[in-house]
């Protein structure tokens, strides 16, 4: 079970929020020109990296809103946690990297 | 006082070589699928001059994870096709490779909780016949007697209202299996390496022509990727990217018990699948997690959710005890089908994307994998599986038939 902080109401379980997939992944921004490849990269493929990956999760079970997670996959471990309208954080330093979960969250 | 002498320590079953410089096939994953590969390269096409590259042992990745169901109960004809030529060869392929891996083709129940899930089974069940599929709809009366635990009264949170039944469905044992298409494929000449992890590509422009490894420099004529959980790792460091997403998935077994049940149950709706092996134990499927991981294990709570199930449907389970859990890497994509055939890189091939069941289909990957290495075109029946369908849309959609269940 994950333990992460949704930055707007603070540390909770893995079971109350909805996995959403890779973050930073825009709407194309002129559709109609895009090709048949641009469009199945778009609909169909997402990065997969093993190591660090950030991605969206949805605090479905508290205030229901989107947010990102910058997460290990081979780890687990949540390396940061920040809001829609913030840019992916710099990967963390090794010392960042051993603070709790908590401690990576945002604001409470 | 006499003591009884130890037998003969087995002969082993493969060679254990060193890599030699240079191979015309390089095939890339040593679990089922690379072995079949390796096998049929071998048998059909005679290319004998091949390695099989495996970065941990023979069939420690998925292959020996799983929960071995076999069945070929799928909807769209594609798929149909592939995995009941799959069926067809696991009941050869004991008497082919003189190998008895406990292939017991004991019937698969799906079960159906909802009406939703009765029209979707008797589609199914009516596709299944039209593509020469053995299939069945039961009504819960005649579930009952083939599963005589299974619980199918009215009083529960999701009653059994019918399920699908394959009998020629089945199990069998999956590292039996490994080693028997291992130990064929090395007498054909096939070198085996264990220990030998793939870190990066040689090409010539967009012409692979062999792969760098933690134990030197391998060259190759063509290379086939069948890395299952780790096909996106290795697609990168080739330079192309695939639709597949890796995922942990999750399977327990309980203590040993008298034989209870005699069929193999699998339920989408409220996640289970469980048989029971020939040794006694219980063996469940749980479901994937959520989030993309490579650690090779889960959370619990998937666990947990998937026992609260098992003991509803099959209330004589509350007595038994867990007695280990694990975890896999799956390689789902976006249709819930494989990826076999070409790549933007010449002479490099790939089968990834069987995600959760992969496994009944270890024989036809083989075959139609070996097939598209030697020939460089597909099979007829991995054609409909190729790369390109994500950009034409030609999608072969097998979320209802695949599901998180196998
Ligand atoms: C818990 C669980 C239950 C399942 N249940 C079923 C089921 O009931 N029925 C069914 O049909 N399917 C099932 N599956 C799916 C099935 O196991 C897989 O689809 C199938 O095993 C994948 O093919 P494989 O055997 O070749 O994979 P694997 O055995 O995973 O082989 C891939 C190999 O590639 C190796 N590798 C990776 N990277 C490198 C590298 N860089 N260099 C060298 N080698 C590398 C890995 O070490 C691994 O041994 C299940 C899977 C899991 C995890
Ligand atoms: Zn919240």
């Amino acid at each position: 079970m994950l333990l992460i902080s949704c930055p707007w109401c603070g540390p909770r379980d893995e079971t109350e929020y909805h996995y959403g997939g890779q973050a930073h992944v825009p709407y194309p921004e002129t559709p109609a020109d895009l090709t048949d490849e641009q469009w199945a990269e778009y609909v169909f493929y997402r990065d997969n990296p093993k190591g660090h990956f950030a991605e969206r999760w949805m605090h479905s079970l508290g205030c229901r809103r989107w947010f990102n997670v910058l997460r290990d996959t081979v780890s687990y471990d949540v390396l940061a946690v920040y809001r829609l309208d913030e840019p992916r954080p710099e990967l963390p330093t090794l010392r960042d990297l051993h603070q709790t979960a908590e401690a990576a969250g945002g604001n409470r | 006082m006499t003591t009884t002498p130890l037998p003969e320590h087995p002969d082993w079953l493969w060679r254990n070589p060193e890599p030699r410089s240079s191979y015309d096939v390089v095939i890339i994953g040593g679990g089922g699928h690379g072995l079949a590969t390796a096998y049929y390269l071998a048998k059909h096409h005679g290319i004998t001059n091949v390695a099989v590259l495996e970065k941990g042992w023979l069939a420690g990745g998925n292959m020996a994870r799983n929960t071995t169901i076999i069945r070929s109960n799928y909807l769209w004809d594609e798929s149909a096709a592939i995995y009941e030529h799959a069926l067809k060869l696991w009941e050869q392929l004991p008497e082919e490779l003189d190998y008895d891996f406990l292939f017991s083709q004991r019937g698969v129940l799906n079960l159906a909780h909802t009406l939703q899930d009765v029209r979707e089974g008797v589609r199914r069940v009516n596709a299944n016949r039209l593509n020469g599929v053995d299939a069945e709809w039961l009504e819960p009366d005649e579930v009952a007697k083939v599963c005589p635990i299974l619980n199918v009264s009215a009083d529960t949170r999701y009653p059994v209202l019918g399920g699908t039944y394959q009998p020629r469905a089945g199990i069998a044992k999956h590292d039996h299996v490994a080693w028997a298409l291992a130990r064929r494929a090395d007498e054909m000449g096939v070198d085996l390496i264990q220990g030998c992890e793939v870190t990066g590509f040689l090409k010539d422009g967009d012409r692979v022509v062999g792969v760098e490894t933690s134990r030197g420099r391998i060259l190759a004529g063509r290379v086939g990727l069948a890395a299952a959980g780790h096909s996106s790792v290795l697609a990168q460091r080739a330079g192309f990217r695939l639709p597949v997403q890796s995922h942990p998935l999750q399977a327990l077994v309980s203590e040993l018990h008298e034989p209870v049940h005699p069929t193999v149950v699998m339920s989408n709706h409220v996640h289970v699948y469980v048989s029971q092996a020939h040794k006694g134990e219980l063996v469940m499927g749980a479901g994937v997690d959520a989030y993309n991981g490579y650690g090779q294990r889960g959370s619990f709570h998937v666990i947990e959710h998937q026992m609260a199930a098992a003991v509803e449907l099959f209330p004589v389970f509350a007595r038994a005890h867990v007695l280990r859990t694990w975890g896999g890497i799956v390689d789902v994509t976006p249709d819930a089908s494989p990826v076999i055939g070409t790549t933007p890189i010449e002479n490099l091939y790939v089968n990834c994307g069987w995600g959760t069941g992969g496994f009944k289909a270890t024989p036809a990957a083989g075959l139609t994998f070996a097939h598209t290495i030697a020939t460089g075109a597909p099979h007829p029946l991995n054609a409909p599986f190729a790369l390109e369908r994500f950009t034409t849309g030609a999608l072969v959609d097998e979320h209802g038939a695949a599901a998180v269940a196998h």
